[in-house]
């Protein structure tokens, strides 16, 4: 059901620069539809980031984050050809993983 | 008035399941699976927020960059990054502060990552977003007022 993510990991000196795209509607459970029913919360709740199998991100979210989220997050040592791979969980327990390598600098 | 309810059941298990947690002395322990703060995000107003993390005698620190627009045209997608400048940064939470729901997100840390992140949020009208970053388990904050024109919570 979920659609895969953007993932695209930069490398600038020792430090990869990962930008994640995610696609997911983000419901606050505040607005309603055109015949007047809340629609009901949904929301992306945990992204873990983890770098060559180590988790060194981790996220906790609110229903505030726009939808479609962007996720930006700089990961130390790393080096070109490392594997990132980047799971978000949302409140009725979806789940996808996607995975990018560190492309050298451009 | 059903949905009322069910926050409610999942605002109490969330807790109470914190509650366990923190006995248990779990908490500080990061990487994978930082157990979440229900009780941070389902509080309403930003001081209560700041409370549930742990944060209220946060010190004002400019060692914390807080980059977003002065004035957000649209509420819906206002781009917000906090770069931490303070040695051990481990995590950083984002409150805008007139949200219904003020805690938008809390990033945890590990080893290998750098004390930034960058996070694009609605925000219901004009409002000071304040950052929160614990640093060798300290807590330190700075604020930045980011104007909306249009709100992004309808």
């Amino acid at each position: 059901m979920a659609e895969p993510m953007r993932i695209r990991a930069t490398l600038q000196g020792d430090v990869a620069d990962v930008r994640i795209l995610m696609r997911h509607p983000m419901e606050t459970g505040q607005r309603k539809d055109a015949k007047g029913q809340v629609i009901p919360l949904h929301f992306i709740q945990n992204v873990v980031v983890s770098h060559n199998g180590k988790t060194v991100f981790d996220a906790q979210w609110s229903q505030a984050v726009s939808r479609d989220p962007f996720l930006g997050l700089r990961i130390k040592g790393a080096k070109a050809g490392d594997k990132i791979m980047v799971t978000w969980t949302d409140n009725k327990g979806d789940k996808r993983s996607d995975e990018a390598t560190v492309a050298p600098p451009s | 008035m059903k949905r009322s309810r069910r926050r409610f059941l999942e605002a109490s298990a969330g807790t109470a399941a914190w509650g366990a947690a923190a006995a248990l002395g779990l908490i500080a322990v990061m990487p994978a699976g930082a157990a979440r703060n229900a009780a941070g995000f389902d509080s309403k107003a930003a001081a209560e927020a700041v409370k549930h993390l742990g944060a209220t005698d946060a010190l004002e620190s400019k060692d914390i960059i807080i980059t977003a627009p002065d004035i957000a045209e649209n509420g819906a997608v206002v781009p917000i990054a906090v770069t931490s400048k303070l040695p051990n940064t481990q995590s950083i939470s984002i409150i805008a502060e007139k949200n219904p729901f003020p805690l938008a997100a809390t990033f945890d840390f590990g080893s290998g990552a750098e004390g930034y992140a960058s996070v694009r949020l609605k925000m219901g009208q004009t409002s000071n977003v304040r950052a929160i970053v614990k640093a060798d388990g300290k807590f330190y904050t700075a604020v930045k007022e980011v104007k909306v024109t249009v709100g992004g919570c309808g």
